[in-house]
């Protein structure tokens, strides 16, 4: 860090005096020199003999082109005291302050700067992170395009109710701005991009003004409905030094307690769950941290009935005989009680629609179910984005955090259940183990298809994964519905949901950060990656190898934005047009992508393309080889569609 | 009781129907076209390359597919999300030589000879 006996001065002064270049420099120089500056050059130039040509003198006034303790070392400060392990980032011209303080004041240590390809990329690191680790990361990004770049992250995440600290940088004051790409590149209100997606937030004037909001924002963003929040770090701000003495105060950061069910509502919702013959439990985003996936264990128990995951979060284990996912639909339309957990649609999960000419729905729950819905979203629903969902015919309703009030409901329940009750919930759980069991041998069933197949079967592809992982300490970062289905999922961070807002390009980077989360405690991440999301951002391959993250990536690499070529097929027909032309548009095709190269020109170890299904197990073996060793490998695998 | 002895006639009826139309022959077909019918229309899609069926797309097709009048029924006028293959997109000559592939499709070994299926 340089060093000066100069007193600070304002970046904004000396911009004033700088502007227009070096020659501007001398003519001002030139003119304003006054005894006492004489006497201060004179002093100079005898201290550093021999003297330069003249035109290099400064004369009177010696310009200041050192400063001692940038704001952007206190903006560090900050980060440090919330406990920030990483930052996750590609560089930006807007940030450069924050981030030269980041590596040389802060030691580039907690937080470590992690280089990210792209913004969109960090953003989405972040949100797998966050999924892992329970808490955010850092996320810097460059003002304006850099924001603009990481939104569809920021949107994720925010659909997805996933905590991100983002900083952006960013120049307000029009008089100090560099002429050009630094116009472009400000804006007056550099929140409003992401504002309708965020849970908050600010642009601070002050180094006081930013502690307060960085903690504020944490705080926030930590609170559920958890999602992403936006500080915007000034360039000034960050440049100008600090005074002399000056210490802005940074706020305790203290963790609100999340909210919790109304009393009432919960004694009303455990008496409707003990008194019904079939209550249900659907769980999407229950789950936050591992207590959650405890709590619903306990209730399931204590009440011996179904519960159906939607996979939001990793909220039940997957072989729990009360696990009834597989027959869902069966379920539900059996059901007398349904209780959804920060369940995202909840309208289309007991309605079935029909996506025909004319769409249709209808009503799969008997007339007389019951509907509870606990979530934290309705604490926070924004207007224009219309993620929050068709209204479902609720009867009761919390606007809670659902991993908070399940200890009020088990025990809400547990006090109300009688002798009487729990005879007939030991029967009943008895037929839903049975019937878990016939489900999991009807699953297995079904993977048995095409088992010899080439494409390689998506079931085949989860197998001989899971075969080569299960005896080891694994997290699925990734969202597939085979290892659902096949896998022994019990532990919390055996699985992180989706991305939430369906933006494709989230998959690739958010196993990288919840890879980076798993790291600390020797966990095996994997991640089976669909080729079209890799596309979207490749350059995460290179931060995977440059960092030495151990990540075995696995691709589904059916060589199509699938899920659109059924849409267009769907078109197609509907129009009674030609019918074979749906990979059009479609298809990752002619040339096919070799992702294996690809691996390896970024230095990530690379297998395949594998075509031959005997040929898959031996690869993974391989690849899991470089992963022991704490780097990236990623295997190629050529598969039917789903 | 008049409404219960009308539903057990329509039952009857309809079983009866359905009988009828399990037991009527599926018109000859080539499977080696039929097959290359199921990429070329999309059926591939929903239902798998090897028509085993695809996770919350569409069900397992083959082998040992529904009576050909079923399946015929079925894709001229669904009932649930898949959409409508009429006779002017996929006429009965290619629905026979598809139905033919579908009857072609091998049965697998069974899971207990699958050693990574007995995890």
């Amino acid at each position: 860090m340089s060093k000066t006996q100069k007193p600070p001065v304002g970046r904004r002064g000396f911009l004033k005096g700088a502007a227009g270049g070096a020659a501007a420099l001398v003519t001002s120089v030139a003119t304003t020199s006054t005894p006492v500056a004489a006497q201060e050059a004179q002093a100079a130039r005898n201290a550093t003999a021999p003297v330069a040509t003249q035109e290099k003198d400064p004369g009177g006034n010696v310009e200041v082109l050192t400063g001692d303790r940038p704001g952007s070392d206190f903006m560090v400060d900050v980060i440090k005291a919330l406990g920030f392990e990483y930052i996750f980032a590609n560089p930006g011209s807007s940030f450069r302050g924050l981030h030269e303080s980041v590596i040389n004041y802060g030691g580039n240590n907690k937080p470590e700067f992690l280089t990210c390809c792209h913004e969109e990329s960090s953003v989405a690191m972040g949100h797998g992170y966050a999924k892992i680790e329970g808490k955010p990361v850092c996320v810097l990004a460059h003002g304006t395009v850099g924001l603009q770049h990481a939104s569809m992250a920021v949107y994720n995440a925010y659909v997805d109710r996933a905590p991100v600290f983002m900083i952006i940088g960013n120049t307000l004051d029009a008089a100090t701005r560099r002429p050009g790409v630094e116009w472009a590149h400000s804006v007056q209100d550099a929140g409003v991009l992401v504002r309708d997606f965020t849970k908050f937030d600010d642009c601070p004037l002050s180094l006081d003004h930013f502690a307060e909001s960085a903690v504020r924002a944490y705080k926030i963003a930590t609170t559920p409905p958890t999602m992403p929040v936006l500080l915007v770090a000034d360039g000034d701000l960050q440049e100008t030094p600090m005074k002399p003495g000056e210490k802005p105060h940074v706020p305790k950061m203290t963790w609100a307690a999340p909210p919790q069910g109304d009393a009432g509502a919960v004694m009303e919702t455990a008496h409707m769950l003990v008194n019904a013959d079939n209550p249900v439990i659907i769980a999407d985003r229950c789950a936050r941290t591992a207590a959650g996936l405890k709590l619903l264990i306990e209730l399931a128990d204590t009440l011996q009935c179904a519960v159906i995951n939607q996979y939001g979060r990793m909220n039940f284990p997957s072989r729990h005989p009360l696990n009834q996912t597989e027959r869902g639909g069966a379920v539900i339309r059996n059901a007398d009680v349904i209780l959804g957990l920060e369940v995202w649609d909840f309208w289309g999960t007991v309605n079935n629609f029909r996506d025909q000419l004319h769409r249709t729905s209808r009503p799969i729950t008997k007339d007389s179910a019951k509907m509870i819905a606990i979530s934290a979203t309705d604490l926070n629903t924004r207007s224009n984005y219309q993620d929050f969902q068709r209204m479902p015919d609720l009867d009761l309703s919390m606007a809670a955090d659902s991993e908070a009030t399940l200890p009020a409901l088990i025990e809400a329940c547990k006090k109300l259940v009688t002798g009487d009750r729990k005879r007939v919930f030991e029967e009943r759980g008895k037929k839903l183990g049975e019937a878990a069991k016939e489900a999991h041998e009807k699953m297995l069933a079904d993977a048995s298809y095409a088992w010899d197949a080439s494409p390689i079967s998506t079931a085949r592809l989860a197998m001989e994964l899971y075969g080569q992982i299960k005896n080891k300490d694994w997290s699925l970062v990734s969202n597939n519905p085979w290892p659902q289905r096949l896998w022994n999922f019990d532990k919390h961070y055996q699985y992180i949901g989706g991305a939430g807002g369906a933006g494709v390009g989230y998959g690739s980077p958010a196993a990288v950060g919840a890879a980076v989360a798993n790291k600390k405690y020797g966990r095996l991440s994997v991640n089976i990656q669909n080729d079209g999301d890799l596309m979207y951002a490749p350059g995460v391959l290179w931060t995977q190898a440059h960092h030495k993250i151990p990540l075995l990536t696995v691709m589904h690499n059916n060589r199509a934005y699938h899920q659109e070529v059924m849409h267009l097929q769907r078109m197609a027909n509907r129009h009674q047009r030609d019918i074979t032309t749906a990979e059009v548009g479609t298809t990752l095709k002619n040339p096919n992508i070799d992702y294996g190269a690809l691996a390896r020109s970024m230095g990530v170890h690379g297998e395949g393309p594998i075509t031959d299904p005997k040929e898959l197990g031996p690869a993974i073996a391989r690849a899991m080889e470089v992963v022991a060793k704490g780097e990236p490998a990623l295997v190629d695998v050529v598969t039917q569609p789903r | 009781m008049t409404r219960i002895i009308l539903g057990m006639v329509l039952l009857g009826m309809t079983l009866g129907a359905a009988v009828l139309c399990a037991q009527a022959p599926a018109p000859a077909g080539s499977a080696a076209n039929g097959r290359k019918l199921f990429e070329n229309d999309g059926c591939y899609q929903c239902h798998g390359r090897e028509a085993q069926g695809g996770l919350g797309t569409g069900p397992r097709l083959g082998p040992r597919p529904i009576a050909f009048v079923a399946v015929q029924k079925y894709i001229r006028q669904p009932t649930g999300q898949m959409p409508p293959y009429t006779a002017k997109v996929v006429n009965d000559k290619d629905l026979a030589d598809i139905y033919a592939f579908l009857q072609s499709v091998t049965t697998p070994p069974p899971v207990k000879n699958i050693p990574l299926l007995n995890n």
